[in-house]
């Protein structure tokens, strides 16, 4: 009998996290080199984009010093490296303020949206086990349906909502996010829906596969055998062991929804952090489409750190960063 | 012996599919199992040792037909279904399996196992169940078992999780106990400490057992009676002792002869030749015939029926010879011929478990 600690030591815990932060620093700068370089890359000056055709030269040289535009690239990068590390993200060329009040207010409204969508996106997990459970009639219909789901760019679904439940019907607001918790909640809705209905879809699908996978172990005979109620087989044992890349790839697309706000933020003109990145990008305004590519990455970065220890949790197989057998 | 039987499988005739893709699988197999008595299941891979085992369980694959009764402590089984399936299965009969690590749940741990049958089937409280499964782990030979039950499957050898299978198994006190080949994933030693536990609680709490092996040997230590399958039927029954010394079907005679520690000592060992097959594969009239040294006209006709074997020769044990049946053509003509010279039988029980 091999007598060995707890699944998840503390120890080993406390040091894998550790480990993971220091690698997420160091994917961090390498990020923000290849953000600052593809962003420089693209052709356009930020000061004509910002002053319009008709500036004056003197205007544009202007500008250009007050955001050293014209120094070397190695050099600007420096600098904005070392204002980064005094948490200082530099100033918005099209708002002239500074980055972090650009973003500021904007966090809360996206983090919402986000934070509604993922809600919503946990109903793939329902439907991947009803269609896993009752093969059929119910099945097929799941597996038909989420397969539209999943082909369906938010874009689309966003023309949809509107077009149905906001001009047609009229039961939900199109545009802006509303004062109030309850008129915040009817204005993010159809946004939500837009971002989460092909997530749904694709976690549908994986949580129906692990769930079938598992249905089919023997352990899962054996408990049916000893006579355990059929509907906690499902929930004990076929679910639970079902979980690990049901919670990556939820997670993952949790993750991903960020992204895709920028779509879904101007359809429903809400002003959030993706609204900005597309503003931004054309616009020009480096400093912002750099902090928020950099602000991507780290959520990225510490969703997959959160999976993994999730993972470790609910494998007792799964040591912290390795997969045993 | 009393006369209660916890198992009795009568004609069960099970097959898959349906018109031109029907697919037998088993052909009018009866096998009974007293109170208190361990009745051994064997024969080559595919002869449909597990599928009658399971059959006790209502654990037929997907879409069987099934023709005959299986009823096990009074209670039919063919065609239970939802609570009574589940109060069978919680309280009546117990399963052991070939390989542990696939059968217990490996994320949960292991106390959740062992916990779960009287939880969910006798409605034990989470204290009660735990107390029960304690006292049996420590029959198992678990130290700590406390400290075993927060552990998880991994951290556990083959052995030790059969144990803790055993104990799951028997916590409930079912009238009958399955056991499909509950040895064979483990080394030898380990295989023996884990018989000896098995054996030893199984008869102290009186259930009855059906014990699937393909080691001949194995059976012949620890079973009262064997029935020999061949491609999904019963082509021999008898008491171990009168099985191993006085085999009835060519099949039979063939496995012994096959067998290294039971083939008498001065006789060449021999293996059957050709592969064995299922009952869907099997030639019309005796299935055996395609491979039996002594097959001969009339043999490829008729299914032969399992007859009770008509004792010719006295030899003292006729009682014995009354409970000996055999599914040759020629089983009076054959005779002796297929009586091994002579035979190392090991004791029941201790023969093997030590
Ligand atoms: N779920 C199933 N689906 C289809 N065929 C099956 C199924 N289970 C068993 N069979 C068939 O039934 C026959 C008997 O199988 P069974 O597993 O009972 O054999 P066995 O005697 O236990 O063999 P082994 O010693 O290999 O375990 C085999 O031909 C097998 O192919
Ligand atoms: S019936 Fe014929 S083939 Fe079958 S076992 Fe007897 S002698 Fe052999
Ligand atoms: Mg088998």
């Amino acid at each position: 009998m091999a007598a060995s600690g707890p699944a998840l030591g503390t120890r080993a815990a406390v040091l894998f996290v550790g480990r993971r932060l220091a690698s997420l620093v160091l994917t961090l700068l390498a990020t923000s080199f290849l953000v600052f370089g593809a962003v420089h890359l693209t052709p356009g000056d930020p000061a004509r984009a910002m002053l319009g055709p008709h500036a004056t030269p003197a205007a544009i040289a202007a500008i250009h010093a007050q955001y050293h535009l014209d120094d070397p690239f190695l050099v600007q990068y420096a600098h904005w490296l070392g204002g980064l590390s005094r948490g200082d993200f530099g100033r918005s060329i099209q708002f002239r303020q500074d980055v972090t009040s650009v973003l500021a207010p904007r966090i809360a409204v996206t983090g919402e949206l986000v934070a509604y969508a993922a809600a919503l996106t946990m109903l793939g997990v329902l439907l991947g086990v009803a269609a896993a459970v009752r093969p059929g009639v119910v099945d097929t219909g799941i597996v038909v349906s989420t397969t539209v789901a999943t082909a369906m760019p938010s874009f689309v679904v966003a023309i949809l909502l509107v077009a149905i439940f906001g001009v047609k019907l009229g039961w939900l607001p199109v545009v802006g996010v509303g004062d109030g918790p309850v008129s915040r909640l009817a204005h993010l809705t159809m946004p939500a829906v837009a971002l989460a209905v092909s997530l749904v879809g694709l976690l549908a699908r994986v949580t129906r596969a692990g769930v079938l996978d598992q249905l089919g172990r023997e352990h899962v005979e054996v408990a049916r055998a000893r006579g355990v109620p059929w509907l906690r087989v499902v929930r004990r044992h076929a679910l639970r062991n079902a979980l690990g890349p049901i919670l990556t790839v939820g997670g993952t697309l949790v993750a991903g929804i960020l992204v895709t706000t920028s779509i879904v933020e101007t359809a429903f003109g809400i002003h959030g952090l993706g609204e900005l990145l597309v503003k931004s990008v054309a616009q020009k305004d480096l400093p912002v489409v750099q902090a928020l590519a950099l602000l991507t990455v780290v959520v990225f970065v510490v969703m997959n750190l959160v999976i993994d220890v999730v993972a470790a949790l609910v494998d007792p197989r799964v040591a912290l960063g390795v997969r045993v057998a | 012996m009393t006369d209660i039987s916890v198992l009795e499988i009568d004609r069960l005739t099970v097959s898959l599919g349906s018109g031109r893709a029907a697919r037998p699988i088993l052909d009018e197999v009866t096998v009974r199992v007293d109170t208190g008595e361990v009745v051994g299941l064997v024969g080559e891979s595919g002869s449909g040792k597990s599928v009658t085992c399971r059959a006790a369980l209502g654990l037929l694959p997907r879409g069987a037909r099934v023709n005959g009764s299986v009823r096990v402590a009074g209670t039919e089984v063919v065609g239970l279904r939802g609570s009574g399936l589940r109060a069978l299965r919680s309280r009546q009969v117990a399963m052991i399996y070939q390989d542990p690590r696939a059968c217990v749940n490996p994320v949960r741990r292991i106390g959740d196992f062992l916990t779960e049958g009287l939880r969910t089937g006798l409605g034990m409280s989470a204290a009660q169940a735990q107390e029960r499964i304690i006292e049996l782990l420590e029959l198992v030979g678990i130290r700590d078992p406390r400290a075993a039950m927060r552990q998880f499957p991994h951290e556990f050898s083959g052995g030790m999780l059969q144990r803790m299978v055993i104990a799951a198994a028997l916590a409930p006190e079912p009238a009958l106990l399955l056991a499909d080949e509950p040895t064979t994933a483990l080394d030898v030693t380990t295989q023996a400490e884990v018989i000896a536990v098995l054996t030893a609680l199984r008869a102290s709490r009186g259930t009855g057992m059906l014990f699937v092996t393909h080691d001949l040997e194995l059976a012949s230590a620890i079973c009262d009676r064997i029935y020999v399958m061949y491609a999904g039927r019963v082509v021999e029954h008898a008491p171990v002792r009168r099985l191993f010394t006085r085999p009835r079907h060519p099949y039979t005679a063939a496995l012994l002869m096959s067998t290294p520690t039971l083939a008498s000592t001065n006789a060449r060992l021999v293996a059957i030749e050709g592969r064995p097959v299922g009952l869907a594969e099997a030639p019309p009239g005796c299935s055996f015939a395609g491979r039996c040294v002594h097959v001969r006209d009339g043999c490829r006709d008729t299914v032969p029926p399992l007859r009770p074997v008509l004792e010719r020769v006295s030899t003292g044990d006729a009682l014995e010879a009354a409970t000996q049946s055999a599914a040759c053509l020629f089983e009076g003509e054959l005779g002796d011929l297929l009586a091994p010279r002579s035979v190392v039988v090991p004791d029941a029980v201790s023969g093997c478990v030590g």
